[in-house]
């Protein structure tokens, strides 16, 4: 050690050593597992997929560094997590949704819903949830307006397909449910296994159940989900929707239909186990599960929307503090 | 017409019921105070300080009523208040000699060096906890600034990693005092100026090595001017009660910690106002 | 001889990098004194020791310079003969000054003192060998410095029934407990006996981290000498934190030392292995706690070994006798990462509690950030203590202390697992120790003003 140069050592409180996680990370790893769903969007949706994932990538990255702007933070836009809020309302768009509604919903899910609050782990509710519901509310044509998958235009054209307008599967039978009819499909193996790779109508993220379980196991094996808000959700709805098929066969779709239609895939592996906006404990975690199924279930089957998966989250982003408050755990040391 | 007439009949319906509800709800869970402390209220500040030692300005007026409190306990509101209290109560008036927070430092980036580079929460007392603090003198400012997070009227700066209180704001509340952990801030008269900005204990070679603006502890100023600066071991201080009489301290301070602040500091050219 | 294994999992652990290799296998080198010794008073929990010894004076090796002030304290002896340079006040490393002596060495001079030696301690009084730990001047070894003969004297309402050895040493890098396990284990048995026969308890656990496997056959080796008591080699799962006092309790004997009480509450002592090896030395051999091993490593550092050192060794001098360092330091912890104190500068000194001084690169450098929380929960799944330390972070960082209270802060035993974890590079457990001591001096406030009202 020299005499003329004495070192500066940095000095900070204990512990010396980290594990190396970053919230940077985190967001890293959520869009490596996002990737098969674009992949399968994209597939499936072709130009409208591309064209809808980037509108609302780059839109959210922009008010997010414009509201920092604004309210004088530093810009703190490396964290990528608006780049996972943009994909998320993308995967939540119907694929023909023109871009200015898109944008919309960008400023809605960032500057409204995530950074009034005070920005990234203060939101109470999950961005692009309240940006897709902002948007369904305001815009209910566009945002019910649908084409098929696989239309073979999909590669050349951006236009509006109005032939092929069509209706999603939830949509189909909720008419069929209210007006009496009978039910509108018959479900059997292949009709699944079709829904199961994401060959149905649908927004552009949800239709793949297969590319979305790919990427939630990665999450898992990642350790940046557990198994406890997808796994209570998954299951409540698969017992509510058995319990209904069994009690009456002509109203109610089979079990696999409400597991692989609609956006329960999409909601219950990604939107619910957003950290931010999940209870803390596994306790909590498990509770809220279920309660974002039941709602889910009762939205689908009684409730004037066909699909309730977004309604369901936000209902229970909202119980999140009070059911964190009661799930405290037993600490070391205090008897129970 | 019909729908016209009965539209406003229900909602004026539920507008008396609901103003029925309130004047009820008003009279059963009435709260009787004595007038004297609404009275007493109106000539307390209202900042809400705490600088009397309840909880707030209603806290302190209704202590007064209670005869548990004098009135001379509102440092913010100075002689002005202390009139009008006197007044509403009857009480004999004295003068209160107004008092503002010193930060007893001179410590700026450019005189005070760093011992270590402190990675953490911003706070001054977590700082401190951590190795005694970054700084190489034991004794100065660290300028994380607690102080001016409890100052209720934004009286404290942070400039150049060091805590200023402006003297024009301060309203003597003394919450400052408390927050420093190296109880660096005490409450010295508004009228008095000259101050020593250092509270460096240590000796003079260590002092200096630490800092440019260091008090050595050589006497010069108790020699000079006995009145206004005694010593305490290492350290000059300022003796509040006396003025200094003899101004070439500052000029023959070798360590250049006696400061004349008259000049106002930085940025703050309202000086006199109080004095 | 007995094996046996932990009985419960962690409520909370971590995998740290261990890096132990740096040193695992590295024998206890004795390193000369230094030219100077910088010996502190505040070596151990409670109050400082007062100097006895004044600017000049001649001390020998095992002299007592310091004496005990109060019950909760331990007298100081030169760790090496030569002459006071100086007696003055210095920083600790918590920030409040305590009193220090300067010792010039005097390398011609080999004179040591030591205090009688007790063969036949067995047939000595209890109130004898407990008066003879105390005068030796030993405290906990393992990091908080606990006088030893006031852990040894529990109140009679307090039966003991258990004696844990801890020889997990789970904080990454550390090996100095391993080698002391490996090297000293008859010593560290003789010391056992010792407790053993002073608490008149019937079952040991000697706790060590499957790591160790060298140190765990040594210990069942030495423990096969050990008669009259149930011993057993306790071995622990590698993973953070397992050397913690309370931690250890429930893994080896299933019980949960109740929230603010101590280890006796469950008829349970916890004893360092180096506290054991110093208990044996002081009763066997009349020696004082005049040094101690440290570990020297990272890998920045020219050859990491484990150094017996005086105690008063600066770090300077410590790194200077492991060849220096190959690649200028960032960090400097006294103690292990996990746990362990950043130094300033390497002019601080080694302690009785000084088990590691560990020195980090730029790039081994964690920088807390306080970003937000996230809510990703990794803390609390974290804890051994299953608190929720994002959310008392949050109180602490908004002042409302009574809330953190409400959240169990005091539970917090400062292991560092959710800072560990947090994404957000949260300085977590730097809230905690700034908020404990505040609720701890306002609890005794309400306390005292209940009991004069």
């Amino acid at each position: 050690m020299s005499e003329e140069t004495v070192p500066i050592y940095t000095v900070s409180s204990a512990p010396h050593a980290h594990s190396g996680a970053s919230v940077r990370g985190i967001m890293l790893d959520v869009i490596i597992a996002l990737t098969p769903a674009m992949l399968a969007a994209t597939y499936f949706f072709g130009l409208h997929a591309i064209r809808l994932l980037l509108v609302c990538v780059i839109g959210c990255v922009a008010t997010e560094a414009a509201c920092r702007k604004l309210m004088g933070r530093n810009l703190a836009i490396d964290d990528l997590s608006a780049v996972v809020t943009g994909i998320l309302l993308a995967f939540n768009l119907p694929p023909s949704l023109p871009t200015g509604y898109a944008l919309f919903g960008c400023v809605v899910a960032i500057a409204i819903a995530k950074q009034v609050f005070g920005g990234i782990g203060y939101n109470p509710f999950n961005p692009a949830l309240i940006a897709r519901v902002a948007l369904l509310v305001s815009f209910p044509a566009a945002m019910t307006r649908w084409h098929s998958p696989l239309n073979p235009d999909r590669w050349t054209s951006l236009g509006w397909i109005d032939a092929a307008t069509t209706a999603t599967p939830l949509d189909l039978v909720k008419t069929a449910v209210t007006s009496g009819e009978t039910l509108p499909f018959s479900w059997d193996g292949s009709m699944a296994m079709r829904f199961f790779v994401g060959n149905m109508d649908g927004c552009i993220g949800e239709v793949s159940a297969l590319a979305l379980l790919l990427g939630a196991a990665y999450l898992l094996w990642r350790r940046c989900i557990s198994w406890h808000i997808p796994g209570t959700y998954i299951a409540t709805v698969a017992i509510l929707a058995g319990m209904l098929r069994v009690i009456n066969p002509s109203a109610n779709m089979p079990l696999t239909f409400h597991l692989l239609a609609g956006g329960l895939m999409l909601g219950a592996l990604y939107m619910a186990t957003d950290m931010t906006t999940s209870p803390l404990t596994k306790r909590g975690q498990i509770i809220y599960g279920i309660g974002c199924g039941l709602l889910t279930m009762v939205i689908r089957r009684w409730g004037g929307y066909p699909e309730g998966v977004s309604f369901a989250i936000l209902l229970m982003n909202a119980v999140t503090p009070l059911i964190n408050q009661y799930t405290q755990l037993g600490v070391y040391g205090h008897k129970a | 017409m019909l729908t016209i007439l009965l539209t406003a009949g229900v909602i004026g319906g539920i507008a008396v019921l609901c103003a029925s509800a309130l004047a009820l709800a008003a009279h059963c869970f009435a709260v009787y105070e004595d007038p004297r402390v609404g009275e007493l209220e109106k000539c307390l500040p209202g900042v809400n300080c705490g600088a009397c030692g309840y909880a707030g300005c209603s806290d302190y007026a209704k202590a007064i009523v209670a005869e548990e409190a004098g009135i001379d306990r509102c440092a913010p509101g100075g002689n002005d208040v202390l009139e009008a209290l006197a007044a509403a109560t009857g009480a004999a008036a004295t003068t209160l000699e107004k008092m503002v927070a010193l930060v007893h430092c001179n410590g700026t980036a450019e005189n005070a060096k760093h011992r270590h580079a402190y990675n953490g929460i911003m706070d001054c007392q977590a700082a401190h906890q951590l190795a005694g603090g970054d700084m190489t003198c034991n004794y100065g400012c660290l300028g994380y600034g607690s102080c001016a997070r409890v100052c209720p009227v934004d009286a404290i700066e942070i400039n150049k990693n060091l805590a200023i209180v402006h003297p024009d704001l301060c309203i003597g509340c003394k919450a400052c005092v408390a927050s420093c952990p190296r109880n660096l801030i005490s409450m010295v008269p508004a009228s008095k100026k000259i101050h020593v900005l250092c509270s460096s204990a240590d000796k003079g070679p260590i002092a200096k090595k630490a800092c440019n603006v260091a008090c050595i502890g050589c006497r010069i100023c108790a020699k000079l001017d006995g009145d206004a600066f005694t010593m305490d071991g290492f350290l000059a201080k300022r003796n509040y009660d006396n003025d200094v009489t003899n101004p070439a301290v500052i000029e023959k301070c070798p360590g250049k910690c006696i400061v004349d602040t008259a000049p106002a500091p930085p940025a703050q050219p309202t000086e006199g106002q109080h004095a | 001889m007995k094996v046996t294994r932990a009985l419960r999992k962690l409520r909370g652990s971590i995998h740290p990098q261990y890096f132990k290799g740096l040193t695992a296998d590295a024998p206890i080198t004795t390193m000369p004194a230094p030219a100077k010794l910088f010996v502190s008073m505040a070596q151990h929990l409670g109050a400082p020791a007062k100097p006895i010894v004044a600017k000049g004076d001649i001390v020998v090796q095992g002299q007592c310079i310091a004496e005990a002030a109060g019950f909760i304290s331990a007298p100081v002896h030169a760790p090496a003969s030569g002459k006071v340079l100086e007696v003055d006040t210095a920083p600790t490393p918590a920030g409040t000054m305590a009193p220090r002596i300067i010792i010039e060495t005097d390398p011609q001079n080999t004179e040591t003192q030591t205090l009688p030696p007790m063969p036949e301690w067995q047939k000595q009084p209890r109130e004898t060998l407990l008066a003879r730990i105390a005068e030796a001047g030993i405290a906990g070894m393992g990091g908080a410095g606990f006088p030893t003969r006031v852990k040894l004297s529990p109140p009679a309402d307090k039966p003991i029934d258990t004696l844990i050895i801890n020889g997990a040493e789970c904080e990454p890098y550390l090996t100095a407990d391993h080698r002391l396990m490996v090297e000293h284990s008859a010593g560290i048995v003789n010391g056992i006996r010792i407790i053993c026969h002073l608490l008149e308890v019937k079952h040991v656990h000697v706790a060590i981290e499957e790591n160790k496997p060298s140190a765990i056959e040594a210990m069942q080796q030495a423990l096969e000498q050990l008669d009259g008591v149930e011993a057993s080699v306790c071995i622990l799962p590698t993973e953070y934190p397992q050397g913690a006092e309370k931690q250890q309790i429930s893994m080896t004997t299933g019980r949960e030392v109740p929230s603010g009480g101590l280890p006796m509450d469950v008829g349970c002592v916890v004893e360092n292995v180096g506290t054991v090896l110093a208990v044996a030395n002081a009763i066997l051999e009349g020696l004082p706690l005049t040094h101690r091993v440290t570990t020297v490593t990272g890998h920045i550092v020219q050859t990491p070994q484990n150094v017996l050192a005086p105690i008063g060794t600066t770090y300077a001098d410590l790194v200077a006798f492991c060849g220096g360092l190959t690649n200028p330091a960032a960090k400097v912890i006294s103690g292990g990462p996990m746990m362990g104190m950043a130094q300033p500068s390497l002019e601080g000194s080694t302690t009785k509690t000084s088990s590691g001084l560990v020195f980090l690169e730029e790039r081994r450098v964690h920088v807390y950030r306080s970003l937000p929380c996230i809510g990703c929960g990794r803390c609390i799944e974290a804890c051994p203590m299953d608190l929720i330390p994002a959310a008392i972070s949050y109180t602490v960082e908004g002042g409302d202390y009574d809330k953190a209270e409400a959240l169990n802060i005091l539970d917090c035993i400062e292991c560092g697992c959710c800072a560990f974890v947090c994404p957000a590079s949260r300085p977590l457990v730097q809230h905690f120790k700034l908020a404990k001591p505040k609720i701890i001096v306002k609890r005794r406030q309400a306390a005292a003003a209940k009991g004069t009202a």
